[in-house]
């Protein structure tokens, strides 16, 4: 047991924390961008008709291609084609396929609004990026919360896949606590388990927000 | 991106058959370790997921830390901590040596994802069991069912309408999640893949890829959809064909 303490010393712990703070901040950059453009393809794919049926088909491919394909495969692309900071990479591949899932999570949400909050819109003059604007975007959100939340627990637990292109997010920097001091399975147990208890708490704080938005919603 | 329509690259690609070949033993890899892992999964949902519903509050406890616990750590973390500690278990537990306590990728791969969805999976049993009212197992009693009846007929239904569409969609899901095999050295399509781009720089490699990975997985993304619709129809009434046979 003591020897297993004696890794946890301050400049191992900071050093593992620093990799926290890139997980969470590529995480949180996700999702509002993964917002931004789920929302505009969302939109693409469910009211572009008539003429703009392309742009429709369109994003539908883009959604089902990045639905359909391991993230891993895009993390290694994104890292073969561009060039940048580990903080740009891993933001840039994650929102990629990110928004593909809060794209249909969006949808959902647009899908579950009334046709009258259209009608009574239109009926008031307002145009289709206005009612989008002012009446059916805020209401989507509010009932997508819980989803999207859902959605960042994935990704700060999908971040561990950028340790294959050596960025160092918080597992990538205690593989290498793990690496430089243990040598026995005790101290094995204990680093993964420091890890396991640092993703569990982030996570599970997240779900707990969920459940009592939900309950929240539900009640009012 | 402009090497997506390189047809030089492409030939490249497909000129030689060996690289084709290891491609596909790739995609076979992919296909194997995630059948396996949904059979584990599976179990293990089941195992769980009827738990987390039962009388007893110990075996729900334990299902509840079971799919927290899974559900709340990362899947490349948790194939690690097998990758590491395995070995490690087993050369104390049976006195082995170090290369002899090694076990081949395939097994933490299976057992990672396996495990994963596992948890998943038991959350989705549990909810398509809640999701039928105990009065209808009391109504078919009281209509003279016996319980293997009531369950063949009533119950079973409706619960497996409601536990297809998630199912389908966590298969898919775990299609995805196999590629954590790369990672710790398991020949999959993806390790194939990325070998192959980065012994030649030839980024159509990973296209191919995708395209693979596309075909075992849309599939199941139109069946996960077709499911869903078909779980929001409401019975009929099925016509007398078989008394017509018989």
């Amino acid at each position: 047991m003591q020897e297993v303490l004696a890794i946890f010393t301050r400049a191992n712990i900071v050093y593992m924390l620093k990799g926290l703070l890139l997980t969470v901040e590529i995480a949180v950059t996700t999702i509002i961008l993964s917002l931004i453009f789920g929302t505009v393809l969302a939109m693409i794919r469910n009211y572009c008709k008539g003429k703009l049926k392309i742009f429709s088909l369109l994003a539908t491919a883009y959604i089902e291609l990045f639905r359909c394909t391991p993230n891993l495969l895009w993390i290694y692309f994104m890292y073969f084609e561009f060039k940048g900071s580990q903080y740009f990479i891993g933001t840039m591949t994650f929102t990629v396929f990110t928004s593909a899932v809060v794209a249909e999570i969006v949808r959902g949400g647009f899908n579950a609004i009334h046709k009258g909050q259209f009608e009574g819109a239109y009926s008031q003059g307002f145009n289709f990026f206005q009612t989008m604007w002012y009446v059916i975007i805020p209401q989507t959100y509010k009932n997508i919360i819980p989803a999207l939340l859902s959605q960042m627990t994935t990704v700060i637990k999908d971040t561990c896949f950028l340790r294959a292109v050596a960025i160092t997010e918080f597992m990538w920097q205690s593989m290498v606590i793990v690496g430089q001091y243990c040598d026995t399975l005790p101290k094995i147990c204990g680093v993964f388990a420091f890890m396991a208890l640092v993703y569990f708490l982030i996570n599970f704080a997240l779900s707990l927000a969920v459940r009592a938005y939900q309950k929240k919603i539900s009640v009012s | 991106m402009s090497s997506l329509f390189n047809m030089d690259k492409w030939s490249r690609l497909f000129a030689d058959p060996e690289i084709i070949k290891g491609f596909f033993e790739g995609m076979k890899l992919t296909i194997i370790v995630s059948v396996c892992g949904l059979m584990l999964a599976l179990v293990l949902g089941i195992i769980f997921g009827v738990m987390s519903v039962s009388k007893s509050k110990v075996l729900r406890g334990i299902a509840r830390v079971y799919v927290e616990f899974f559900q709340n750590t990362p899947l490349v973390l948790q194939t690690f901590f097998y990758y590491y500690s395995l070995p490690a278990i087993r050369r104390t537990l049976f006195h082995m040596s170090v290369k002899e306590a090694r076990l081949p990728a395939n097994v933490y791969g299976i057992m990672g994802v396996g495990i994963y969805h596992g948890a998943y999976i038991s959350e989705v049993i549990r909810a398509g069991i809640e999701a039928v009212p105990k009065g209808q197992l009391e109504a078919a009693y009281s209509q003279g069912f016996t319980t293997i009846q009531a369950m063949r007929y009533i119950i079973l239904p409706q619960t497996l309408k409601m536990i297809f569409p998630p199912l389908t969609n966590q298969a898919l899901n775990l299609v995805k999640n196999s590629s954590v095999l790369a990672l710790i050295g398991g020949f999959d399509l993806m390790y194939k893949s990325n070998s192959y781009v980065c012994a030649t720089s030839n980024i159509c490699g990973y296209f191919l890829c995708a395209m693979m990975y596309f075909i075992i997985c849309f599939p199941l993304a139109r069946l996960t959809k077709y499911l869903e619709v078909r779980a929001q129809r409401n019975p009929v009434v099925k016509t007398a064909k078989k008394a017509e046979v018989v």
